[in-house]
This record gives structure tokens, C-alpha cells and sequence, in this order.
């Protein structure tokens, strides 16, 4: 039966989640270079028109439809068809379930738009919205299926509240196959790949941090006691990992910097993402805590080992992924829900990494080649030297001052993107 | 006529100003300008890596003096624009052939 504050909470949450994604798009826009922030805020915000219309189509189908040997959801709800007013029989009982498949839809939408940070300013926007279709059926939603929709992961007894392993750690093991794929970006190594707009990526982890209410204490899927300790254990678990991070941070760099106060956030957001339905506060300042000091450790190993995880995206969503999942299988408690951690929960948690690393990996190098077969996943290096903006979306992020040129006259209106170099930023001759 | 550059420290612009006013000057250009001198840059860490930046932020200063006025201007630079300490900057001085007020077409030193 639909209940009026369960419906309001949940739907409310879906809004927060939906905010998310362009939140990120600012998040990581303002990290990449003046001439690709356009390009990098586009492949957060096409995901929200790709996604959204295949998981109407069939996406929703195939991760909450009936389970079919554990493996995928049947076709039952293509076209979300039924999925209406009533609730669902099986997941979220006191609300629509086109509430529930809307709230959905929002984790869906910001995976995918989390790998892109790892190969920023070096993809190709065909060959990107192709991946994140095939993506988004092929691996978001068989995994989704797995630990939420009836399936196998969900039936051992991994515990995963809120997105753990189907957004982060499946995100960020799909970021490490798309760095070693696409290989890092020219000049990596020798050029300053400064970040053009910090602001921008504080007020983005600032939209991150508000949304993961709705992410963590909604999926409580009612307004209720849980949903309260979700969204304690997510406020200070993300405050701890400011500090987790800045104090490594300024002794082995010497200041304490925004980026890194923002980033440490995100990490500790990323880690009480699995364990904020089923720990204590004290328990959520400590996974935040590691989880901040890890993840800076990490991101600061990779400067070292010289990959290009461009915006750190196996650094803290894949590494905060797996130190949230493993702590949530040492640090759930029965004083918030029904699971006690201890060595046979980790078990069950490292399995849920294992396999979710594993599958997203080898799954996303697949269609990484498949993808790349038919369009290219990588710009051309004159594209990549001009910057996603002029040449994937013929715009230009700022604009100062005149720059010459005008109005284009009717017959030369196609601007011919074949051509290299790619076209100049002084405009096309009036006549 | 001569052409006085001087690139000085951004925070000294108005004194700089204000001292070329008071020997007489009518007009100047200003420019935001970038470079290296013997002032080192600094070093900025973006999630632990770090970066050289060897370009300081300067101001380039343009003021066209009659012969006769060039060391009153060249000193009241100098006197404002001094701190003391390295990167105060630089004065060229270099001959002007020409110099046309737009609006009216007047030429030389009536121009200035």
C-alpha cells in the first residue's frame, strides 16, 4: 500500500540523485583544462538524455524485471509498462513503483558519468554516447540486478545499502580499463594539466555531498528511522574524510589545498555509500577517516606509477569503493539493522568486490573494442591538441573581448569538422 | 619623443600612476603582462602533484614623453614603483617616430 511520507522521501531523493550528475559534470568540469570543460560537463550531462531513454526502453526491465536464473531481470517492464502508481509486488512496497524506478534511473544515469574522469579530455563524443548506451544494458544493469533486483550477489549475502559496488566500484574498475585502453592523454608527464576552474570544483562537490542524501538516506525507501541513520553516518562520515585527507596531504605537501578538502569529501562520501544503512556514527567518522587518508594515498601512489587516471576516478571511487565495502562487512552493527560485521561478512563483502571488479573490468574493455571498431573512442591528436569543445561541440566554454567574425552566411553554415586543424577560434569569414 | 615601458608589480600600478600625474603626464596604457626575471615563480599541488609556474604576473605601463619630459617621468617610475626587494621590474626607453591624435589629426608632440 502506498505510503504519503515514504512517496514524498523517496521521490524527494530521486531529485537529489538526479541533481548529482551535474553536479559532477562541474565537479570534474572544473579539473580538466579551459579548452575541454564544455566536452567533459557534456559526457556527464548527455547521460542524463542516453540513459534516461534506454532505461524506459529497457534498461529498468533488465536490472528490476523478474529474475531470470539470478543473472538479468525479464522483459516485463519494457516501455515501463505497468510501472505506474501501484507499487511493486517485490522492492519498495510503500511506494509507486514508478517512484522506485525513477529513483533508480539516477544511479544509472551518474555511473557511467563517473568513468569519464579517468580518460578526460581525450574521448571521442560518438564513440563515448555509443560506450555509454552499451554500457549502461551490458554491465550497469546486470550488476544492478545482481545485488538489488533478486539476483545472485544479493542471495550470499553481500551487503551493499546504498551503491557501493553497482555505482563505485563498478564505475571506478571501469575507469581502470577505459586508462589502460585509451592510454593517457598527449604531453601526460612533461605539460602542467592544471585545473582551470577551482571553484567550480568545490561548488560541484558541494552539489555531490547535498545529492548523497538522497543517494544513501533514500535508500532507506521510506521516510523513516533507517533513513535518518543513513543520513547521519553520510554527513559525518564525509566530514571525517576532509580531515582524512588533509592531514596526510599537508605533511607531505606542505598545505592543506580546496582540491583536496573537495576530493577527500567525495572519497568519504564513495565509502559509507555501502555501509550507511548498517553502522553506528562513530563507526561511519572512522570509514570516513580511512577513507580520506586512503584514497590520498592512493591518488598520491598513481602520480608515481604515471597513469593517467586523468580526475582520479580509480584513486577514490574504486579505492573508496573497496575500503567502504570491506569496512561495511567489519563495521555493521545490529544496533541499526539486521547484519553484525565480522570475518564471515567480510568474506561475503570481498566476494561482492571480487566479482564486481572482475566482471566490470573485462566487460568494459569488451566494449571498449567493440566501440572502438565502429567510431573511435579516442580523438585525433589535432582534436586532442585543439580541445573537446571546438572540436567535438563547435563551442567554446568563455569568451572575452571581440574576437573578429561574425554571422556565417547561410550556405557555409556547416562547419566541416574533417577538416584538421580543426576550425580556428578567430570565426568564419563574413560575407 | 620617446615610448617609457616599464613592467612593474601589479600592487604598485597606482602609485605609479599617481606619481606620473603629478610630473605632468595626460595619458598612459596599461597592460596585464607575465614573464620572468630574476624574481623566482612558485610551485602549486594539485592533488599531490606539483607544478613549477616561472611566469610572475606583471603590469606593463606605455607613456609617450616629449625629449624633454622623458627623466621626469623615467624618475617618478622609479621613485613609485620601488619596493626594494627583487622583481620591482623594468624601464625601456625607446625613440617614437610618429605620434597622430585619432580624433582631431594633430601630429607630434601636440598629439601626446
Amino acid at each position: 500500500m502506498v505510503d504519503s511520507g515514504d512517496t514524498a522521501w523517496v521521490l524527494a531523493s530521486a531529485a537529489l540523485v538526479m541533481f548529482m550528475t551535474p553536479g559532477l559534470a562541474l565537479f570534474y568540469g572544473g579539473l580538466v583544462r579551459t579548452k575541454n570543460v564544455l566536452g567533459t560537463i557534456m559526457q556527464s550531462f548527455i547521460a542524463l538524455g542516453v540513459v534516461s531513454v534506454l532505461w524506459v526502453l529497457v534498461g529498468y526491465t533488465l536490472a528490476f524485471g523478474p529474475d531470470r536464473g539470478g543473472v538479468i531481470g525479464g522483459l516485463t517492464f519494457w516501455g515501463l509498462r505497468g510501472v505506474a502508481g501501484a507499487p511493486s509486488e517485490v522492492y519498495a512496497t510503500t511506494v509507486p513503483h514508478a517512484a522506485f524506478s525513477m529513483y533508480q534511473l539516477m544511479f544509472a544515469i551518474i555511473t557511467p558519468a563517473l568513468i569519464t574522469g579517468a580518460v578526460a579530455e581525450r574521448m571521442r563524443f560518438s564513440g563515448y554516447v555509443l560506450f555509454l548506451g552499451l554500457w549502461s544494458l551490458l554491465v550497469y544493469a546486470p550488476l544492478a540486478h545482481w545485488v538489488w533486483g533478486g539476483g545472485w550477489l544479493g542471495d550470499l549475502g553481500t551487503l551493499d545499502f546504498a551503491g557501493g559496488t553497482v555505482v563505485h566500484i563498478n564505475a571506478g574498475a571501469a575507469a581502470l580499463a577505459a586508462i589502460l585502453y585509451l592510454g593517457p592523454r598527449r604531453g601526460f608527464g612533461r605539460e602542467a594539466f592544471v585545473p582551470h576552474n577551482v571553484p567550480m570544483v568545490i561548488t560541484g562537490a558541494a552539489i555531490l555531498w547535498f545529492g548523497w542524501f538522497g543517494f544513501n538516506a533514500g535508500s532507506a525507501l521510506g521516510a523513516n528511522g533507517l533513513a535518518a541513520t543513513a543520513f547521519t553516518a553520510t554527513h559525518v562520515a564525509t566530514a571525517a574524510a576532509i580531515l582524512g585527507w588533509l592531514i596526510p596531504e599537508t605533511i607531505r605537501h606542505g598545505r592543506p589545498t580546496t582540491i583536496g578538502a573537495a576530493t577527500g569529501a567525495v572519497a568519504g562520501l564513495v565509502a559509507i555509500t555501502p555501509a550507511a544503512g548498517f553502522v553506528e556514527p562513530w563507526a561511519a567518522v572512522l570509514i570516513g577517516l580511512v577513507a580520506g587518508a586512503v584514497c590520498f594515498a592512493a591518488v598520491d601512489l598513481k602520480a608515481r606509477l604515471r597513469y593517467d587516471d586523468s580526475l582520479d576516478v580509480v584513486g577514490v571511487h574504486l579505492v573508496g569503493g573497496i575500503v567502504g565495502a570491506l569496512l561495511t562487512g567489519v563495521l555493521a552493527s545490529t544496533a541499526v539493522n539486521a547484519f553484525a560485521g565480522g570475518i564471515d561478512q567480510l568474506g561475503k563483502q570481498a566476494v561482492g568486490v571480487g566479482v564486481t571488479l572482475a566482471f566490470s573490468f573485462l566487460a568494459t574493455l569488451l566494449i571498449l573494442k567493440v566501440v572502438d571498431v565502429l567510431v573511435g573512442v579516442r580523438v585525433t591528436e589535432d582534436e586532442e591538441i585543439t580541445g573537446l569543445d571546438l572540436s567535438q561541440h563547435a563551442e567554446v566554454g568563455y569568451t572575452f573581448g571581440e574576437r573578429g567574425g561574425g554571422v556565417v552566411a547561410e550556405e557555409d553554415a556547416t562547419v566541416d569538422l574533417t577538416q584538421a586543424p580543426a576550425p580556428s577560434l578567430a570565426g568564419k569569414e563574413t560575407r | 619623443m620617446k615610448l617609457v615601458v616599464a613592467i612593474i608589480k601589479p600592487h604598485k600600478l597606482d602609485e605609479v600612476k599617481e606619481a606620473l600625474r603629478s610630473v605632468g603626464v595626460a595619458g598612459l596604457t596599461v597592460t596585464e603582462a607575465q614573464g620572468f626575471g630574476r624574481q623566482r615563480g612558485h610551485t602549486e599541488v594539485y592533488r599531490g602533484a606539483e607544478y613549477q609556474v616561472d611566469f610572475v604576473p606583471k603590469v606593463k605601463v606605455e607613456v609617450v614623453a616629449d625629449d624633454d619630459q622623458v627623466q621626469g617621468v623615467v624618475d617618478a617610475i622609479l621613485k613609485s614603483a620601488r619596493t626594494g626587494k627583487i622583481g620591482d621590474g623594468k624601464i625601456f626607453v625607446v625613440p617614437v617616430e610618429q605620434v597622430h591624435r585619432i580624433r582631431t589629426g594633430e601630429m607630434g608632440p601636440d598629439a601626446i
